[in-house]
């Protein structure tokens, strides 16, 4: 390193990339050393604001197609890890911090119905971790890095998921199959780089990508692209390796089940993108294969099946896990698409899915504040005993469905734009059809909200709980009129990645 | 527990040994085979030996579970400072060079140092508290029953 250098000459500007990162990393700790109840979700929330701040700087700086670059420890980047920021995951980003600030106020006033409190720290604290694993993955331009920070992320995860024991103990049997999935998945993630280094010698990302185009066709990166793709596809919960999913979401608590359907899975799909397009080669035959005749036909049973087992479910939470799982299908059919269109509607969905599902797993939870469960029947008529968070609900439905003012409106009509735009008419149609499952699961709830006889009467939730759900709510519809913060951004990320 | 008096005058005298060799690797991990991981796992089984030999009560009396729990935070927080150091000081997150910016090399020795002391800390006491967390399920047994 150069030894003239004699004191620092970074403002903290130059720091954002990695400030993002280890804002909640450094507060996680400090939480288990103070071991104070509303002190930590004081401190965890500050943190959260502190990400959403930096995430929008971000998203700022980049939004114009410039990228940020931010050297680990100053060493230069094929040897050290460099933290590479540009629209792809500025977006993504934004949405892990905007939705954990928005699940920590729905904490403060609903986490006690779920845990004990004197385990409220150790959660908030296992909170952050999760929350520094997503955007440590999203952030850093390093397989390797990705890799660690995943597994932060997915073993807070387990235990987040496992959390939700002191209410129903199932949470601990699908935190271990959870567990036991998410490990495989990492295994493969990990043999997979193992095969990239060993064919291209370096572990960043844009380093390979030049060395692998110039070694062309080579077995090794093309076993190691597959070891990805399975792996990956574990985490992101691709149709039939999906089974940790399900019960995860449903015996997890509330709080951790918004965040992660709004966010771990879409950050699973990101990688996968980023190695696509920004490690690999996305011309390359292999690649193309892959994804037309794996990753399409997957990703149009994940729509329609998924969608199908929905509308049988009793219990919502499972109903809108599996919802979840049709919803993965859409993004990777964009994905999978292989066009401009297609990606960038992918990218919106993510966002857009992430607002719609956070939305309504989070008016379930006030429910539950209240029935105690969440099976169907004991919904009844609650659609005027709580009429506000019922109308969240509603409203996130719709945007699920996709109806025209809607979040869920926007990305839908992109996919279908792009579907047609490749001439894949069947798939247009597909994605109308399952749309149309959407609307039967989510009008099953909507008339037991509504049409149905009260057995009980409840009063409606704190004013707190229902602010986190009516900032979701505004989302899934301000995205669907303003399209400047998703598609404008989406489209810029495209052309980078298509470079 | 008299029939385990050698074992007991064993562990006595190991624990001791088994500390310093642990804070020997601990202290050389920088330039020779060794560092954080390794150490704390050293120092860690000192602490989990006595515990099995002398029992989960005697040890906690040593080392408590709270004690265990928040220095394992510690430990990531010596970490993690050293990095936040380098940044306030103006170069990039973790550049030792930050520690002494007229001497880049003796900044790197320091740094490596004290972020090894992190991993160190935080592994020795996961290690004993993953270790508490095992022995505190199962009813420990009766001395007949041996």
């Amino acid at each position: 390193m150069a030894s003239e250098i004699k004191q620092g000459t970074l403002e903290l500007v130059n720091h954002l990339p990695i400030l993002q990162v280890i804002t909640p990393m450094l507060i996680a700790p400090i939480l288990v050393v103070l071991n104070n109840k509303t002190l930590s979700w004081l401190l965890s929330f500050l943190g959260a604001l502190a990400c959403l701040f930096i995430s929008i700087l971000l998203m700022q700086t980049v939004s114009d197609g410039s990228i940020l670059t931010y050297y680990l420890g100053g060493w230069v980047p094929p040897i050290g890890i460099e933290y590479r920021i540009d629209a792809a995951n500025s977006i993504l980003l934004f949405l892990i911090s905007i939705i954990s600030a928005i699940v920590l106020i729905f904490s403060y006033s609903s986490l006690h119905a779920e845990i004990p409190e004197e385990k409220h720290t150790l959660f908030y604290s296992c909170f952050l971790l999760c929350l520094t694993g997503l955007l440590g993955v999203v952030a850093t331009a390093d397989i390797f890095n990705v890799f660690v920070f995943l597994e932060i992320s997915s073993l807070s995860t387990y235990v987040l998921v496992a959390q939700g024991a002191y209410f129903d103990r199932r949470a601990l049997s699908a935190s271990f199959n959870y567990l036991i999935m998410g490990t495989i998945g990492a295994t493969f993630f990990v043999i997979g780089i193992g095969y990239i280094y060993m064919a291209t010698g370096s572990l960043n990302m844009m380093d390979i990508a030049e060395r692998v185009s110039q070694i062309g066709d080579n077995r090794t990166i093309q076993a190691g692209f597959a070891f990805i793709v399975v792996g990956m596809g574990l985490k992101l919960a691709m149709i039939p390796l999906h089974v940790w999913l399900p019960n995860a979401y449903t015996y997890a608590p509330t709080v951790v089940t918004c965040f992660l359907a709004a966010t771990a899975t879409k950050v699973a799909l990101y990688v996968l993108i980023r190695f696509v397009f920004s490690v690999f080669n996305y011309e390359d035959t292999f690649v193309n294969e892959l994804f037309f005749l794996l990753l399409m036909p997957l990703a149009v049973v994940a729509m329609i099946a998924a969608s199908v087992i929905a509308i049988f479910k009793q219990n919502l939470k499972k109903l809108l896990a599996y919802s979840s799982l049709a919803q993965i299908g859409y993004m990777l059919l964009g994905l999978s698409l292989m066009s401009q269109k297609g990606l960038s509607s992918s990218l919106v969905h993510m966002v857009n899915h992430g607002f719609t599902k956070a939305a309504l797993f989070m008016s379930l939870g006030a429910f539950m504040l209240n029935t105690k469960n969440v099976y169907i029947k004991s919904l009844r008529g609650l659609g005027r005993s709580m009429p506000f968070t019922s109308g969240a609900f509603v409203i996130g439905g719709l945007s699920l469905i996709g109806v025209p003012g809607t979040a869920g409106f926007i990305s839908k009509w992109l996919l279908l734009e792009a579907a047609l735009e490749t001439g894949y008419w069947l798939l247009a149609i597909l994605i109308i059809v399952s749309s149309l499952f959407a609307v039967i699961y989510i009008w099953k709830i909507i008339e037991v909200l509504y049409f149905a006889e009260s057995t009980e009467t409840y009063s409606e939730v704190s004013v707190l709980t229902l602010m986190p759900i009516w900032i979701l709510a505004f989302f899934c519809i301000f995205l669907g009129i303003n399209t400047s913060l998703t598609v404008d951004v989406a489209n810029m990320a495209t052309e980078i990645l298509f470079k | 527990m008299k029939h385990h008096l050698i074992l007991k005058v064993i562990t006595k005298f190991m624990v001791g040994v088994i500390v310093l060799f642990g804070l020997y690797v601990q202290f050389h991990g920088d330039y020779s085979p060794g560092g954080g991981f390794q150490a704390g796992v050293i120092i860690a089984a000192a602490f989990i030996l006595y515990g099995i030999v002398m029992g989960l009560e005697n040890v906690q009396k040593v080392m408590p579970i709270w004690f265990a729990q928040k220095a394992a935070a510690v430990g990531v927080l010596v970490y993690a400072l050293t990095g936040v150091f380098s940044i306030i000081v103006g170069f990039e997150f973790l550049n030792y060079h930050a520690i002494n910016p007229e001497h880049p090399k003796h900044g790197q020795h320091y740094g490596i140092i004290l972020v090894e002391l992190g991993v160190g800390i935080t592994v020795t006491f996961v290690m004993i508290a993953i270790y508490y967390g095992f022995a505190g399920r199962t009813p420990r047994l009766d001395d007949k029953e041996w």
